[in-house]
């Protein structure tokens, strides 16, 4: 088991291209770091400079205290799980679970006892005699991770292995790769450009896009705290609605303002953002508000949360374009502003598109952004 | 329906029909040689050419063999078939097997400049044989292998690595890259993963490679006649020798008998290894 740093990394092509633009992050051993965002990010770069398949420009790796920038891979002491899973098309199960094993020398006979140990753990012997070519893509899943946990590393590297099982499986995989991380307390490196993945899996989430570390933190950080407008919109689902609108002062504190059916209407904004701590500039002026749908629900479910003890919403009214029933929750679409808004309400109190509804927006876990750097305030 | 299934059949009909006729077509010489070997000359001179032998022998075939005259030597194609043999398996070989580990290279471990060399080498498939005759000629006297087995290997050999490192490389590049990383942090090292990961994925190329390279090389005239000096000279060039020496009469059924002798090892392998060929033409590699 290791801790894994990552100081300054870059990676630049022969030909110029600059994917990866100084990264840092770190974590502690036994931890899972998801490297998340949309294709092109450099997160796959960056997994195969941690594993050693490919070199590192600038900047240093360390796994442990060791630096491993010119370490090859076999002597890095990690294992990695492909989107292709990658088993050796010609070997059976056994066969590629021990290949690694076999290459380090690992007695025969112990070789037999991890390979049944892991084939037990992860319930696959009846499969090991099998070629993969015989096998589903979950169960090849599965054998792609039991040849990582074979090799017992202080590392696992997992690179989109889910993206080619159908939703049902991914949802099983996803489970059973936690529960791995839960009992063997590995550290996981796991490269993913699906949100619910890096939310549901990882201790620390590192939102990758162009090159550059958005945000690192853990789940709830990020997702409650996005330091961006592209953190803010790429995790979560339904994403984080964008409201465009004036702040302004309001009584004692800070109100968003924001023009609707042709009224303006005003979101007195809680105490969490008093206007002494606004930067200069900024009031009275266009700003952007994000909300989460959950955070815009039907004023019934919002009295009921208020008496909980909630924050006190302020209700607005709006006419539905169109809804989407999820089953739990009803999505209510309804225009802000020339902005498009999910909500998130009961199901009994959602109403027909075209129909006038009260929806309750609740600012307690609201953000503001700068609309000319993304940034947030 | 009835008048649609009549119609399908009819059709179905005229394809077979149309395939037969062609097939015919291209079997006919073939039919006539091989009738024809077995003729006596007097059935030859007084038959058709298309008459089935009536008293079928050997005896053109043995002669063809063994004794009929190449030039001034009256030992039959024997010796030049072996000729043959001894360049035709060993180019074959080690012009496979250094194509294989090319396309490899080119298609697994990438280095500056590898497109470079796959395009270089891709040129050497368009250069004709001609061009190459005079260096080749220089360099081989260089080496001291002119007009021996060995030259005609070294020739055969760089002349083959451009064809056999261009279907390497495009069936290896079909190979997962991922594989190739499974096993580098498995701890596998360049030829550890060639010889157990790649190799026995290699199977349907390997065949492709085979008889491209062996129908290359056994058929070749143009190098056998310039370097093969007389003691290398391949079944192709002493063919040539053996049609074209006129002495008294033209020997038909000799002279068929032994052009099929010399067809004959291509025509064998093309049996056994010909599924291999259009399926390691067509299909990739195997997915994992």
């Amino acid at each position: 088991m290791a801790s894994l740093s990552i100081r300054n990394v870059r990676k630049v092509y022969p030909n110029g291209a600059e994917i990866l633009k100084g990264i840092n992050l770190e974590i502690e051993d036994g931890q899972f770091l998801i490297l998340v965002g949309g294709s092109g990010c450099g997160k796959s770069t960056l997994l195969n400079m941690i594993a050693g398949l490919e070199t590192v420009s600038d900047g240093s790796i360390f796994i442990g205290d060791r630096c491993v920038n010119d370490v090859p891979p076999k002597s890095r002491d990690i294992a990695m799980v492909f989107q292709s899973y990658a088993l050796y098309p010609t070997m059976t199960v056994r066969e590629n679970i021990s290949f690694g094993l076999g290459i380090r020398k690992v007695p025969k006979e112990e070789q037999k006892k991890i390979v049944d140990r892991v084939a037990e753990t992860l319930q696959m012997t009846h499969l090991l005699d099998r070629k993969p070519a015989l096998l589903s893509g979950g169960q090849r899943q599965r054998v792609a991770m039991g040849r990582a946990i074979a090799r017992n590393p202080s590392l696992f590297l997992f690179d989109e292995p889910l993206s080619n099982l159908d939703a049902k499986l991914r949802v099983e995989m996803r489970a059973e790769i936690k529960l791995m991380h839960q009992r063997l307390g590995t550290t996981i490196v796991y490269v993913t450009h699906d949100q619910i993945e890096a939310m549901t899996l990882g201790d620390k989430i590192a939102v990758m896009k162009d090159g550059v570390v958005q945000q690192f933190g853990s789940p709830q950080e990020i997702y409650d705290n996005p330091d961006n407008i592209f953190v803010a919109g790429f995790i979560g689902s339904p994403s984080m609605n964008f409201l465009h609108g004036k702040l302004t002062r309001h009584e004692s504190g800070m109100a968003f303002s924001l023009e609707h059916q042709g009224m303006v209407s005003l979101l007195p904004l809680p105490d969490k953002f008093p206007a002494s701590l606004m930067p200069e500039g900024v009031i009275e002026r266009d700003i952007i508000l994000g909300i989460r749908p959950e955070h815009i629900t039907d004023a019934i479910s919002a009295r009921r949360s208020e008496i909980a003890g909630g924050y006190h919403p302020t209700e607005v009214d709006c006419t539905v374009e169109m809804t989407e029933p999820t089953g739990p929750d009803t999505l209510v679409f309804s225009w802000f502003n020339k902005i498009r808004a999910t909500c998130r309400t009961h199901p009994r109190a959602a109403a027909m598109p075209g129909e006038h509804m009260r929806l309750a927006f609740d600012l307690s876990k609201a953000v503001l952004f700068d609309p000319v750097t993304e940034q947030r305030l | 329906m009835g008048a649609d299934s009549t119609q399908l059949r009819v059709g179905r009909i005229a394809i077979y029909v149309l395939l037969v006729f062609c097939a015919l077509y291209y079997l006919a010489p073939l039919y006539v040689m091989l009738s024809t070997s077995l003729k006596s000359l007097d059935e030859i001179r007084s038959g058709n050419l298309l008459d089935i032998p009536l008293h079928p022998s050997i005896a053109a075939w043995s002669k063809a063999w063994g004794e009929a005259c190449t030039g001034v030597q009256c030992q039959g194609l024997a010796p030049y078939f072996w000729n043959s043999m001894k360049m035709a398996v060993p180019a074959v070989l080690i012009s496979t097997l250094i194509g294989s580990l090319n396309g490899y290279v080119l298609a697994h471990w990438r280095f500056r400049g590898s497109e470079v060399i796959f395009t270089s080498l891709m040129v050497g498939c368009f250069i004709p044989f001609q061009v190459v005759i005079l260096p080749m000629a220089r360099l081989l006297g260089l080496m001291h292998i002119a007009n021996t087995t060995t030259g005609l290997i070294f020739v055969h050999i760089v002349y083959g690595v451009a064809f056999t490192t261009l279907f390497f490389r495009n069936y290896y590049v079909t190979v997962p890259e991922e594989l190739v990383k499974a096993a580098r942090i498995d701890g596998a090292g360049f030829f550890f993963i060639y010889s157990r990961i790649i190799l026995p994925l290699s199977l349907p190329i390997f065949m492709v490679c085979f008889i491209w390279q062996f129908t290359q090389i056994w058929n070749d005239f143009l190098f056998g006649v310039v370097f093969g000096g007389t003691d290398a000279q391949p079944v192709t060039v002493a063919l040539n020798n053996l049609v074209n020496t006129s002495t008294g009469v033209t020997e038909y059924n000799v002279n068929m008998a032994a052009a099929v002798i010399a067809a004959l090892p291509t025509l064998g392998l093309y049996l056994v290894a010909g599924k291999y060929f259009v399926r390691g033409l067509t299909a990739g590699a195997v997915k994992g």
